[in-house]
Parts: structure tokens; sequence; C-alpha cells
């Protein structure tokens, strides 16, 4: 000690000190670039799917004229026989052959009708069938686009060169020709939320797998809500202190806390295999969303019903109350906001769930919107899932858009389930 | 009559049994100079009678639902006198005989298959007579039963609150019959597998290729089931997903505990949450088409061999998922430490840093390690993100950059599509899943137990 003048000693300390306050800093900064890595992470997510996905909500259109022509159509009346068998494609086709005579060959014919999506001839199916005077007449019409061009135009608006794909050199001249003219323009796709899926891009839509999801939440929300209530006012209110009260909130904890896909197989080998019940079916779907997000309601009800306090309990007693009565007249409803934002949140997780839905078989290729909880659906995650894995590129665009929805949705659910907490919980 | 409309009908009864039990139990108190001489409200008589009409009808009827497509298809499939011995066989007489009854022509009927057609309709239509006959004499008679009894010495607060508090005693019990469902329905399944694949090889086999082939004279015609590749893959997978998470998500904990400002809290925090609410799949979506080419565009341009499906990618992406868990989980534990021992630190001449390091992160650290067990369990059971973006083939492999598969990527593709409950290859997923369910539950018990164990030290 001696040996250390004191001057020493405040150069040592000075030194020490100042290699304390880079540590210091360098913390510091460890944390606030953790923070910035989770802001960067949300944002990337989100501009990356934005810029991917936005473009879907538009959609090419080609401006056709077409002849209903008896001849051409092979029919000569108007009924539900004739209109099944008619050759539409062939109007469309002589359409398209009329606005550039100058093709000829088959080949190159053949990629000229590829401009116009596949599905056009039901849609002037549909027209004649409503319009039976339009036999014979010409009129001027709205075709979608085929993917291709659809993606080959969208791309133009980007860069000059465009993105051609399987787009040819001369198809991009005929598309050049059509926009040049006024005869291709891009529109609001309402496609996209009126159309169930399909294996063409451009008259794929989300609306199957919307109400698929709806009806699966309902039955989820149906069953996990009264159920998962009822259970946690058991745990807390009535419950006696016991080995048996202990096990069921162990399971529960743990529950809470088990791999998704594993409610899947549970849904696989006891709904389905076990007790039949339909495959693909929302009402399978649902039951096993409840049991997954049953934990989830639990936890969150017991916590909004131990945060009443127990003066309100005490209060009701004195005034001879039984104790069931206690619970419904009074903790209940006090209690009730924070158990609705405990079920939204809940809801939000079933929403957003894939995994244990694959497994009991609503990966199905589905068309048609489901009418009832037993029919055949998928719900708008494995649409998701589906598309991702579907090999069109005009397919990447609809997956975003899809996931757009999807996540608008699941904020919107978190936004209110925030609001409700802030307008209706009470602090004591 | 139509099971919805008898559904109605039974509800009707019960608004009924419900009005006429009120108006019994006041009637019953005019005499005795009101209702102040009855034992209990009167809608608790009214309830009384609802319950009794109702409840063990609705109870049947669920039972006859879940129950009646079975008997009726072994009652059907019992009278036909020669029949397929497979169940797939079996299965597909009976959807032709349905089909048929349903009025549908498909492919050829024979006579037989005719009979059986009208046996199941008939069955059917006497299935839904008893049907309504039981729940409605059910209803009604319970129902009149309870009324007989009222009387103002009744007490039917205490019965009914009896019966109550059994229902919520039965929704506490779901828990219980859930993991129960779940234990039966892998444990069964893997047993079954375990009968035509050894224990032994699954827990150490090196090669895992569940294709099975149709034919048995078919080249490789039975398939390998072991499960070592599949593990390493989701271990480095998991492993890689917590290198990112843990660090990220405790750093930013500490900051926003220890650091930041109201300000900046109330901005980060949310949007950090946020990705704890992004669906899974979006996840997977994100990791196939911009991360996995992105990493695998970084490697090729240092000179390294990458895959276009890496374990790295869905690690990667995985673990920014995980972030907001981890960072949650050490917030709540980091604030639970008192602010005393904070204070005695500072107090000592210690920076910030130095608190945080030595006393704070020391006393939070039981529950730290809780969350992150907790988070590793969830990185073992996610499937999208793996499903979609790390790919298929087993390779026993410690090279990040190439493709891996996973246990849960594994159960998808055995399961996804139309499977046989006869086959290895579909009771393989069970038993994947018997062990996911093992270590998740082992890893949840352990975190419950260490966190649990540290809350009560600081309460």
């Amino acid at each position: 000690m001696t040996d250390l003048t004191q001057k020493q000693v405040r150069e040592r300390i000075a030194a020490r000190l100042a290699s304390r306050h880079r540590k210091e800093k360098i913390f510091r900064g460890l944390g606030i670039a953790s923070i910035a890595f989770g802001v960067l992470a949300v944002l990337v997510l989100f501009t990356d799917i934005i810029s991917k996905g936005h473009s879907a909500f538009l959609q090419t259109d080609i401006q056709l004229e077409v002849t209903y022509d008896p001849a051409e159509l092979g029919i000569d009346k108007i009924d539900d026989e004739s209109l099944a068998w008619a050759n539409f494609d062939g109007v469309i086709r002589a359409a398209l052959r009329e606005r550039f005579p100058e093709v000829s060959g088959r080949r190159d014919k053949r990629e000229l009708y590829s401009l116009v999506s596949n599905g056009a001839g039901f849609e002037l199916r549909a027209r004649l069938q409503e319009n039976p005077e339009l036999l014979g007449k010409t009129e001027t019409l709205w075709f979608n686009a085929d993917d291709d061009v659809d993606t080959y135009v969208k791309s133009l608006s980007e860069s000059e060169e465009g993105f051609l794909g399987r787009t040819s050199e001369q198809k991009a001249g005929w598309i050049q020709a059509l926009r040049d003219s006024g005869e291709l323009k891009k529109r609001f796709n309402t496609t996209f939320f009126t159309n169930g899926d399909s294996r063409e891009p451009e008259q794929a839509g989300i609306r199957a797998a919307l109400v698929g999801s709806l009806f699966t939440l309902l039955v989820t929300l149906v069953l996990s809500f009264p159920i998962g209530v009822a259970a946690a006012i058991y745990l807390e209110e009535f419950a006696p202190k016991n080995r048996w009260t202990d096990l069921i909130e162990v399971n529960i904890n743990n529950l809470a806390a088990v791999p998704s896909i594993v409610f899947g197989l549970l849904g696989l080998a006891i709904f389905i295999n076990f007790f039949e019940m339909p495959r693909s079916a929302p009402l399978v779907g649902g039951l096993v969303l409840t049991l997954m997000t049953l934990p989830t309601i639990i936890i969150s009800s017991r916590a909004s019903l131990k945060s009443v306090p127990p003066s309100i309990r005490e209060a009701a007693m004195g005034m001879g109350a039984s104790r069931m009565q206690v619970v419904l007249h009074h903790v209940l409803p006090l209690a009730m906001p924070g158990m609705l934002t405990g079920a939204i949140i809940g809801m939000a997780q079933a929403l957003g769930e894939t995994a244990p839905l694959l497994m009991i078989g609503m990966v199905a290729f589905i068309v048609d919107v489901p009418h009832g909880v037993t029919d055949p659906s998928t719900v708008l995650p494995v649409q998701i899932f589906l598309w991702a894995d579907s090999p069109e590129r005009a397919f990447v665009e609809r997956t975003s858009a899809a996931i757009m929805v999807l996540l608008a949705v699941l904020i919107t659910m978190n936004t209110c389930a925030v609001w409700l907490r802030k307008k209706l919980e009470r602090r004591w | 009559m139509q099971t919805p409309t008898l559904f109605a009908l039974l509800l009707l009864l019960i608004l009924v049994a419900y009005g006429t039990g009120f108006s019994r139990a006041v009637g019953a108190a005019r005499s005795r100079g009101g209702i102040r001489s009855l034992a209990s409200l009167p809608s608790y008589y009214g309830v009384h009678t609802a319950l009794w009409c109702g409840l063990p009808a609705l109870v049947i009827l669920g039972f006859w639902l879940v129950f009646d497509d079975a008997i009726i298809r072994t009652l059907v499939m019992g009278g036909l006198s020669d029949k397929p011995g497979s169940v797939s066989g079996q299965n597909l007489l009976y959807a032709q005989i349905q089909n048929l009854a349903a009025g549908n022509l498909v492919g050829e009927s024979t006579p037989q298959l005719v009979a059986a057609a009208a046996h199941l309709t008939s069955l059917r239509q006497s299935g839904q007579w008893l049907q309504t006959a039981l729940i409605l004499i059910l209803a009604t008679g319970l129902g009149a039963f309870a009324l007989l009894q009222i009387s103002p010495e009744m007490r039917a607060r205490e019965k009914v609150e009896k019966v109550l508090r059994a229902i919520l005693l039965i929704c506490a019990c779901a828990a219980i019959f859930t993991t129960v469902g779940i234990l039966l329905s892998v444990l069964f399944e893997s047993l079954r597998f375990f009968q035509s694949v050894p224990v032994t090889e699954f827990l150490f086999g090196l090669h895992w290729s569940p294709q099975m082939a149709l034919r048995a004279d078919q080249v490789g015609s039975s398939g390998a089931f072991g499960a070592v590749p599949l593990f390493t893959g989701t271990l480095m997978v998991s492993a890689i997903a917590m290198f990112v998470a843990v660090p990220v998500g405790l750093m930013s904990a500490i900051y926003l505990a220890e650091y930041a400002g109201n300000r900046v809290r109330a901005f980060a925090k949310p949007l950090i949450e946020i990705l704890a609410g992004v669906p899974t799949v979006v996840y997977g979506f994100f990791a196939a088409l911009t991360v996995a080419p992105f990493v695998r565009d970084v490697a090729q341009s240092i000179g390294l061999e990458a895959s276009s499906e890496s374990a790295l990618a869905a690690g990667l992406v995985m673990g920014v998922m995980i972030i907001p868990f981890v960072s949650s989980l050490s917030d709540d534990v980091i604030n639970a430490v008192p602010q005393s021992l904070r204070d005695g630190a500072l107090g000592l001449g210690s920076t910030k840093s130095e608190t945080v390091r030595k006393v704070v992160i020391p006393a939070a650290l039981p529950g730290i390690v809780g969350g992150v067990l907790l988070a590793v369990s969830r990185a073992i059971g996610e499937t999208m993100i793996v499903v979609m973006a790390a790919g298929l083939a087993a390779n026993l492999t410690a090279n990040p950059l190439e493709s891996v598969t996973t246990v849960t990527v594994q159960i998808v593709t055995l399961l996804v599509g139309d499977q046989e409950f006869d086959s290895p290859k579909t009771l393989a997923a069970f038993a994947l899943g018997l062990m996911l369910f093992i270590s998740t539950l082992v890893l949840n018990f352990i975190a419950l137990h260490v966190v649990k164990k540290y809350r009560e030290q600081y309460d």
C-alpha cells in the first residue's frame, strides 16, 4: 500500500474506470443492437411479404370482341344440356384469331390462345345462361389474362425488360400491341376474394379457405370458451387443495407447451380413426384446435379471476350468497373482460395454426366453398402452405397476398383484445 | 325426425320445463304466503326442472350421435354373407353401399349390395325413429318427474349448484382427458410400430428411409426406420435457433428492463412481440423463399457449397420466431428481482452493466434457464418452418448448410395424404410423435419446476 503514492492510485483507478465505462458502453450497445435486430426482423418480414404480395390485388384483363356464333358454339338453342356441351373456348379462340389475323400455324395459334385464362369459357357460359338473347350477337368483354401474361405485364411496370419466364418474345409482342391499343388493363382482383382454390393462379382465390377458417374457429370458440371458463372457475374458486387439483394444474401447464402437431396426432388417432368423423371437416379441425387452445384460455381466465379482489367475494358472502352465487353473480361478470381478451388471443393463435390441421386431412384441394362444419374444407394457413408449394410464379404473389389477409385479420383480433383490455378491465 | 329438429325441440322442451317449474313453485308457495316460504328462489325450481328434463336427454343424444354410424355399419356389414377380409376392402364396400343408399349410381350393383343398401336405409330410418322417441320420452318423463317433486321444502338451489359444480369439475378434467388421449393415441400406435420394428433399431439406427414397397418383390422392399438422422437434424435446427434467440432475446429483455426509458419500452416491446403473433406458416414461407436463397447466395459467394434447403435458413428464422418468447419470459424474471439487490450493487459503486451481470442475472438465472428450456421445447416441436424450409432428405451431417430433416417434418410427410393404419410407415409417425411428446414433456416439466421454485424464492 505504501509503495503507491496517491497519484498512482488515482491514475490506476482512472484507467480502470475508463475500461469499466467502455465495457458499460459495449453492454449497452449490445442491448440496443438486440432490440434493433428484433425490430429489423419485423420490418424485413413485413416489407418482404408486402412487396411480394401487393401486386396480387391487381389482375390483368384482356378485352376481346366475342361473337356468340351458334355454329362455333355448336348449339342452336339455349338449355342446360346444350350449354354444358357448347364450345365456348372455340368462341374465345375465334375472337383471338380475329384480333390477331396475321397469326398462322398450329404452334403459334396455340400460343395465341394461351393469352387468355382457360376459365374464360366458363365466364362466357355463365353470361349466356343469364342472357339467352345474346346468342348470335357480338359484344366486347374483358377476360382474365393467363397467369404468365399477368406476371409479365406486372413485371413490366417494375422494369423495362420485364420477367418473360415462359412467355415468348412473340407473345410479348402481342401483349405490347394489346397494351398500346388499350385492350389490356389492370383491375382490382375480385376473383381472389370470391373464388375457391384452383390450379390456375388467375382463377385461384381464398374464399373457400376463409369460410373454412371461419367454421373451424366457430367450432373452436363455441367449445373452448365455455369449457375453459368453467375449468378456470372450478380451479380458482372451488377446487380443494389436494393431489388431484395439483395434477390437473400440472397437466394444464404442460399441455400449454406441448407441440401443436401432437394434437394433430391425437385428432387423427381418436377423432378420425376411432370415432370415424369425416376427414378434412371443420368440425374435427375445431375439436383439435379446442384441445390446443384450452390451456391458453384456462390460464388467462384464471388470471382474470384471480385479479378480482377478495373483498367482492366477502361482501357477497356476507349478504348471504352461496359460493356458486358469489361466483356467477359477482366474480364472473367482473372477470369477463379479461376472459374475453384471453379468448380472442387464443382464437388468434388457433387461426394461425397449420400443423395439426395437416394431420387431419385439411390439406385437400378444395374448390367449393364449404356450407357447414362437416363439409370438406381447408383453412387460410393451410391454403398458404399449399400455394407456397406450387411451382407457378404467379402463386408466389398470391401466397403473399393471402398472408397479408391473414396477418391483417390477426392484427385486427389482437388490437381488439388490447383495446378491450384497456376499455373494460378495471384496476382495483 | 332429423337430429337438428330434434335438438331444437329439445331446447324448446327445456325452456318449457323451466317455465312450468318456475310457475309451479310460485303456485305451491301461494297458499303459504308467497315465495318467502320457498326454500330457494323460484328460478332455481325452474332450473332444477330444466336440468332433469334436458341433461340426461342431451347426454344420451350426444352418445347416440357418436356411436350411431358405427353400430349401423356393424349391423349392415354383419348381414353380408361374403365380404373382403382386408379393412380397406370393407371400407370400399361400405362406401359403395352408402352411395347406393343415397341414390348415387356408381359402378355395377349386385343384388346383394342393393339388399344391403335397403337394409342400411331401413336401419337409418328406424334409428331415427328410435332416437326421436327415446329422447322425447326421456325429456318429458324426467321433466314431469322433477315437476312432481317440487314442494316448498325442496332445496332446489343446493341441488342445482351440486350439478353445476359437477359440470365445472368435468370441464376442469378436460385437460386430463386430453393428456390421456394424447398418450393413448401415440402409445398404442407406437406399440404396434415397435412390433414390426425393434425399439433399438428405431432409437439407434443410422438410416431413415420409410418408403415401403408396394409389392414384395420390389427392390428395397423394407423401409429403414433408424431415427438418429432425424434426432440430429432436429437438434441442429433447434441449436441454431437457440443460438439466435437466446442472446438476442436475453439482451433485449435486459435492455428493456434496465436501460430503456418508458417511451422506448412502449415502442419496442409491442413491436418485438408482433413476432410472436405471426403464424408459423408465414415464417416458413419467409424462410423458404427469402432466407434460404439468401443463405445459399452468401455461402456460394464465399466459396461454400450450400443446398437450397438448409438447416441454417430454417434455424435462423426459427430463432427469430422464438426471440419474443425468450425475451418476454426473461423480462418477467428480471423484473421480479427485488430492486433492493440492484440498489445495493449500485450503492457499492458498480456500473449498471456490472450490476446486471453480477447481481441481476445470477439472481434471475433459474428463471432464465427455465425460460430457455421452454424455448428449446418449442423449437423441437416447431413444424411449419422446418417442413417448408429444412427439406426431406434424412442426412446424418454436422454441416448446417446441408439440408436436414426433423422429427416433425417426417411426421407431416408420413401422415399427409391417404394412409392405412396397418403399415409401419404410418405407425412410424406415431412413434416419432411419442418421442416428441416425451421429450417436450420432460423439458416442460423441468422448466416449470425450475421457474416455480425460483418464483417462490422472492415472493
